[in-house]
Order: structure tokens, then sequence, then C-alpha cells
């Protein structure tokens, strides 16, 4: 196969007319076997998936106590206001605003080139970043399936003489679960394929891998297809996933 | 048991109760009756702080609860509750929504309050349910089990918040013969209802609210049947 690449690169170079099979085989061979480049994807991917999984576990961890902040305070007996708790929901918001309120790629340049100046560890910062940024977004996610759970639920609770923590814990917390998953789902596909942004600040993802190949073959369209069908593949997995962690709280309920 | 001063509630500039004060004294069944808006769901809800009263006194056995230094859910811990839409918890199993709170507050561990729930069940017809979910029972099914829910915390006062109103008609007497049991082993009960039939058979005292006052108490036979402010003449009159 290698001899067949190099036989017919040699045509092409030399100006000599190939046919469709055979250029798509060249560039192919190119973009992905040439000096063992699939191994360089694979790292992207690999990179990519860890980059994913811990922004995901900063995301919904940020998001999470952001949400139960900004719920515990709303949610206050009137004429009992927390200081603390004022303090913090204040905290809350302004973070939510100032993540929503500003786009990813400014975000992650201002943390590479402002915040982490000095740090070399391109990959880490925008993991970081991708996670501080998901968790205001997951955040409100949260924030409304706390709130669409029926009132009733969190007065039965109290009634009962359990606290706030354990009637959210074991009562509310469940519930809005359920009620989430979709829209959740809908953000960590959302933020694996917001990885590819990190490319711009150096982190050595999927992307990246592609750019590798086309800046020394100088041939754009097999690597970016191949990283595209890739995405897709990923995404397609994890919806699969939500898929049945979807079904299997739904049979929980057995309604 | 329950001693109320000087009562006031506003939603904004809704004034709801007004200056109400009231006591509850132990093994009591007081009923309270009255149009709709007239404050007596709110007033029941202040009776356990799920509404905050903007003024006045309530204590319970003694303790002012509206004391912010009072640990609330002490004094909940004592004082069931059941509400018109049950709100029993969908997310549990039956034997789960009765033994949460005595295990979680530390009334008892899980065997013992899995004994308990057993013993309860029992009690209200239900035994075969105990690992079914809410969502499978009918509304008098699960107004019962909101009861057990109840009474598993072992409370020394009963609060119901319209209990039947929610509930097909077929379905109210067995919620009702549940709380006539109750009462006549002796349980302190609050109850807002719109069953007169009720209020005259297990109530000592009955309370008719209009527009955020208590306008007439009296025991039921007297009360029914010979009422005296022109307001609960007028009430009477419509639901009778």
């Amino acid at each position: 196969m290698e001899q067949l690449y190099i036989t017919w690169k040699a045509i092409a170079v030399g100006g000599g007319d190939l046919t469709f099979y055979q250029t798509f085989f060249v560039k192919f061979y190119q973009a992905f076997i040439e000096s063992d480049r699939w191994l360089q994807y694979l790292i992207g991917v690999r990179t990519t998936l860890l980059v994913t999984a811990l922004a995901l576990v900063l995301g919904i961890f940020l998001g999470l106590v952001v949400a139960l902040i900004r719920t515990a305070h709303d949610q206050q007996r009137p004429g009992q206001k927390n200081p603390i708790l004022w303090f913090l929901n204040f905290l809350c918001k302004v973070y939510v605003t100032v993540i929503r309120g500003t786009p990813m790629m400014v975000q992650l340049l201002i943390m590479s080139f402002v915040v982490f100046s000095s740090s070399r560890a391109f990959t880490m910062v925008g993991t970081l970043t991708l996670g501080i940024n998901s968790g205001a977004y997951v955040a409100e996610i949260i924030r409304g399936g706390l709130m669409s759970v029926d009132k009733g639920q969190m007065e039965a609770g109290r009634s009962l003489g359990l606290s706030y923590g354990t009637t959210m814990r074991f009562i509310i917390i469940p519930q809005a679960v359920k009620a989430i998953l979709p829209a959740l789902g809908n953000e960590f596909i959302i933020l694996l394929k917001d990885t590819s942004l990190i490319t711009v600040i150096g982190g050595k993802e999927l992307l990246y891998a592609a750019q590798g190949v086309y800046n020394r073959t100088y041939e754009q369209m097999f690597p970016l297809l191949g990283i595209a069908c890739i995405y897709l593949l990923l995404v397609f997995i994890l919806s699969w996933l939500l898929g049945i962690l979807e079904r299997r709280l739904r049979q929980g309920d057995r309604r | 048991m329950i001693d109320v001063k000087n009562l006031c509630k506003s939603f904004g500039d809704h004034e709801v109760l007004k200056d109400i004060s009231e006591h509850i004294h132990p093994g009591e069944k007081v009923v309270i009756i009255g149009p709709s808006g007239s404050g007596k769901s709110t007033f029941l809800r202040c009776l356990n702080l799920l509404e905050n009263p903007t003024s006045g006194i309530i204590s319970f056995e003694g303790v002012d609860i509206t004391d912010p230094k009072t640990d609330i859910n002490k004094m909940r811990q004592r004082m069931g509750m059941v509400f018109q839409h049950f709100n029993l918890f969908p997310n549990l199993t039956i034997r789960k929504n009765i033994t949460l709170a005595p295990v979680q507050t530390g009334l008892m561990k899980q065997a013992e309050a899995d004994e308990e729930a057993v013993r309860l069940l029992k009690l209200v017809d239900l035994s075969d349910k105990i690992d079914a979910y809410p969502g499978q029972l009918s509304g008098g099914q699960k107004q019962r089990i909101a009861i057990v829910r109840a009474l598993a915390m072992k409370p020394k006062v009963m609060l119901f918040d319209e209990p039947t109103s929610a509930l097909d008609p077929e379905m109210v007497g067995e919620v009702l013969d549940v709380m006539k049991r109750l009462a006549e082993n002796g349980m302190t009960m609050v109850v807002v209802t719109h069953e007169m039939g009720f209020a005259r058979e297990v109530g000592d005292r009955v309370l008719f609210m209009a527009d955020g006052v208590i306008v007439e108490q009296n025991t039921p036979a007297e009360l029914f049947s010979n009422p005296q402010m022109e307001r609960t003449k007028n009430f009477l009159a419509k639901v009778l």
C-alpha cells in the first residue's frame, strides 16, 4: 500500500493525471496513515475526552453549589435574611452574569494570556476555563430543576420536622435531577464540542491534531472531515449513554 | 397546647389574618369552617410556621415558636400535618415515605421505623402497598398514607388542611373514617374542612372564620342549629 502511495504521489507531484479513486487514496493515506498520523488523532481523542470529563466534573460541582446557594437564598423565610447567604448569592449572580455574558473564546484568551500568562500547561488552563464556563450554565439548569419541583414537596418535608438540607437531599434534588437530565445532556454535548476551542490557546486536543497534520501536508479537507466524523461519533455515543441513564431513572418511579 | 396571641398575617397589602387569638387544648378536636379566602388555611399553616406570621405570638406546649431562636424543626416533629394535595414523595416508596422522617430525625432506627410503618399501614388497611410508589395509588389511598406518614413521627397534635377537598366523592369516606378513629383515640386535632357532617360528628368546637377573623365559635350542635351572627347564618344557609 505504501508503495502504491509513493508511486501515485510522484505522478501527482510531477503534474500527471490521477483517477478520482487514486487522488482520494493519496489524500486519505497522507492525512491518516503516512508517518503513523492516526496516532496523533488518537492522542487528540484521548485529550478531548479527558478535558471533557474534567470540565464536566468541575462544571457540575460549581453548578450544584451555585444553584443550591441561589435557591436557598430565594427560599428563606421572609424577615430572616442571612447576611452571609446574601453575600454568597451576590457572588453567584456575578459569576453567572459574567460567564454567560462574555464569549467563551474571549474567556479562554483571558485565562491563557492574562490570568495564567506564565503557565505552559495550556490544556489544563483550557480545561479549567471550560469547567468554569459550563458551571454557570449548569447552575441555571439545576436551579430551574429545583424550582420546578412542586412547592408542596418542600412543605411536606419541613412539616415532618426534616431540615431544609435533608429535604433537599432526599426529596427535592432526586426529583429535580430527573426533570433536568435532557437539558443537562444537551449541555454536556455542547461542552464536548467546545473542547475544540482550546486549540486557540495551544491545548493539544483533537482539532490540534488535525491542524498539526494539515500544516505538514497542506491538504485540509481530509483531516478536518475526519475529525468532524470523530466528534459526531463521540456525541453519538454520549447521547446514547444519556438515553440509557434517562430510561433507568424513569424506571425508578414506575408510574 | 397551642396558644395563639394577636396573630396577624399579610401577603403584601392584603391582610389575610386580623389579630386572631385562640387556644387549643390537649385532646381537643377543633374544626375550622368558612368561605374560601377567609384565611382558615393560612391560620392553620401559621400554627406550624409554614407561613410566617407578620406579627403575633404562637406557642406550642409553652415554647414560643415564632421566636427565631426556637428550633422550628424540633417543634414540627411533634406537629403532624396533612395537606389538601397529599404531597407524598413520588420518588420514594410508601415505606420510605413513612420512615424517612423518623429515621432522619433520629427518632427511630430504620428497623424500628419499618415495624412502625407496617403497624400503621395495617390500621389504615393498606399493608399491601408498602413497596408501591405514590403514583400507583388512588387519591383516597394517598391521603391515608399521608396521615400515616405524619403519625409515624408520633405527633402531639395533627393539623389537617382540607384533607378531603381534592378527593373524588367516593373516596372522602375512607379518609374521614381514618380521621374519626384518630379522634376516638384522643389525638388533638385541628381540621380545616368543608365536610359539615364531619365537623358535627367529631368536633368539640367549631370555629367559623370569614375575612381574616373568627366570627363565631361554639360546639357544633349549637353553631349549626343556632348561629348567632348574620355572616354565619348566611354561610350555613349556603352549605347545609
